[in-house]
């Protein structure tokens, strides 16, 4: 069986390039697919933990499955914020986004 | 493991959270089947319902302790309090909207207006109430989720879509955060139930980093320095009575489990969260208060002003006490009521002046509305703790709390800052009373709503510090921390 390690530094590669996806992208779009490799990420967190560290629970799959369900609301809602800018400005460059400022 | 779950309690423990599905429930179908003439009465139905709810759960019942569903949910009368607390805000701020919901751009949203607010309360209850991650999880998601929306509720403003935007990207973020941060407390513990976490913690490396992870995703939502960068653009974009929903809701409530959390289920870490709390309060008092100098716009004024309200806040969690609790949720009670008021004042000017958010906008605004510009200013001088207005005592409980707990320095830079603090918020009062101006607002008359909500947040910020029963009471309450 592949040891834990492997997935936990998938999961952790998958964490910090969504962080850093999130922190350069310039496009709402591209940021939202950033947020979610950081969601993801978690979601194979609790799998692993779950299924190497403690076989008897269901604690952590429960967890993912929440996680996904959950994300998937935000997406939805975020998706629908994105298209509202984009039908106000036709455009979605973060660039654009600036109408507020300190 | 053979669990067997008690339903018996459902009604005892959960009756709020029950009673408060029943009035969404009702608010929905109103929306759904109400003719023409039910809808020019749905305001005020709404208003009296919320107050229907608020009778009857604003008596902590049953007064002890409860579990259900094997220690997802917790009930204890404390949680209690705090959720009142939460539900009169609520209604505060419904009856502030009822004017910007009149408005022909935005009266056919009225019913998502109330649902999604409600929702949001629904979730905040739920995180309040958690016993395991979990479900702290979900109640949290379901008080930001639809507040995104809430946000982005006047579609076709941009500004209201960009602050929608910032907000949930911002969520997302930290929510993701936040949940990398329990799944490494999920491995090292092997639970997720903060009565069986509590011991099993030691504050090993790998807990000290998911700390810092759980507590820069709350860090977010209460909106502390280095993680408040959406706040002010969020307040200004939002509809005016969002923001102020937002301000005082949300954030109370996030704050008061933050205090939950951290000393129930990390007692074990205390010296590792009390160094972090203690750099971002220092931080978020220091450097809101030097942004909110420099603000031109009202209500982005009062999200900095509200970055280091929560500040405050976190001095009376970094206390870790019942007495740090007490305060706590005596400060958010009287934050409430004078944030509230100032929301109230520039929502209602703003809805009869055509959007006039701006301070140069409200120059000689006594000349003309007196009584609102009194409002404005005790309000400010209470968020700014002059004596002898509530602001002031609450003030004084969450500096003497932490200054039990010997955080003698902190206090100082908190008490040297509350003297910053007083300097914009005097430029306010300062504007509306001596600043000369040849066109200031017209003279108008709000609407019915918003003048009872007014006298209640006033009547709060006058009565609610020279009452020492309110904080006796909260204090006999606040044992089940």
């Amino acid at each position: 069986m592949i040891p834990m390690e492997y997935y936990l530094v998938v999961s952790t590669i998958m964490m910090f390039v969504g962080v850093y996806g999130f922190l350069t992208r310039r496009n709402l779009l591209a940021m939202l697919i950033s947020v979610e490799l950081i969601l993801n990420s978690v979601d194979i967190n609790f799998v692993v933990f779950n299924r190497f560290l403690f076989p008897g629970q269901l604690e952590g799959f429960f967890f993912s499955l929440f996680a996904i369900g959950i994300s998937a609301a935000e997406t939805a809602v975020a998706i629908a914020i994105i298209i509202n800018i984009y039908r106000n400005i036709r455009n979605i460059q973060v660039k654009n986004l600036d109408k507020m400022k300190w | 493991m053979d669990m067997e779950i008690d339903f018996s309690g459902v009604l005892t423990c959960m009756h709020t959270e029950i009673s408060l599905v029943a009035v969404i429930v009702v608010a929905f179908l109103y929306d759904l089947f109400a003719g023409k003439r039910g809808r020019e009465i749905f305001h005020p139905f709404m208003c009296i319902l919320m107050l229907l709810f608020i009778a009857a759960n604003i008596v902590p019942f049953p007064n002890e302790d409860g579990e259900l569903f094997g220690g997802m949910y917790l009930y204890k009368p404390v949680y209690g309090i705090i959720k009142s607390i939460l539900a009169i805000g609520t209604l505060i701020v419904f009856l502030q909207s009822g004017s910007w919901l009149r408005r022909e751009d935005t009266s056919f949203k009225r019913g998502e207006y109330y649902v999604l607010t409600l929702s949001t309360l629904l979730g905040m209850y739920f995180m309040i109430s958690a016993g395991h991650f979990l479900m702290f999880f979900i109640g949290m998601e379901l008080a930001t989720v639809p507040m995104a929306c809430l946000v982005a509720l006047d579609k076709y403003r941009h500004n209201s879509a960009e602050a929608g935007a910032k907000f949930i990207l911002s969520a997302l973020f930290s929510s993701g955060l936040m949940l990398y941060g329990i799944s490494f407390f999920y491995g090292t513990a092997g639970t997720l139930y903060f009565s069986d976490m509590a011991a099993r913690i030691d504050g090993n490396a790998l807990q000290i980093m998911s700390m810092v992870f759980f507590f820069a995703g709350l860090g977010f939502k209460i909106s502390l320095v280095p993680f408040h960068l959406w706040t002010a653009d969020t307040y200004q974009g939002a509809p005016t009575n969002v923001t102020s929903y937002l301000s005082v809701i949300s954030k109370g409530a996030a704050a008061f489990t933050l205090m939950v959390v951290l000393v129930k289920v990390f007692g074990n870490m205390v010296a590792q969260w009390q160094l972090m709390l203690y750099i971002v309060i220092i931080l978020s008092i220091t450097v809101a208060n030097l942004f909110a100098i420099r603000q031109k716009d009202l209500k982005r004024f009062l999200a900095f002003s509200s970055i280091s309200q929560a500040g405050y806040i976190m001095l009376a969690v970094i206390s870790g006490t019942p007495y740090g609790m007490t305060s706590l949720i005596f400060y958010v009670l009287i934050y409430m009521v004078a944030n509230l008021a100032a929301f109230g004042v520039i929502s209602t000017v703003e809805q009869h002046s055509g959007g006039k958010v701006g301070m140069d906008d409200y120059n000689g605004l006594y000349r003309t509305n007196p009584k609102l510009a009194v409002t404005m200013t005790l309000a400010l001088f209470s968020l700014a703790g002059i004596p002898p207005f509530a602001g002031f005592f609450s003030k004084f409980f969450i500096f003497a709390s932490a200054f039990e707990e010997g955080f003698h320095v902190l206090v100082f830079i908190a008490l040297i800052n509350t003297v910053i603090s007083l300097y914009y918020y005097l430029l306010v009062v300062k504007a509306m009373f001596i600043t000369p101006n040849d066109s200031p607002i017209a003279t108008f008359r709000s609407d019915c709503g918003t003048r009872i909500s007014l006298v209640l947040c006033l009547a709060g910020v006058i009565v609610l510090g020279l009452v020492s029963s309110v904080f006796d009471g909260i204090s006999l309450f606040s044992f089940g921390l």
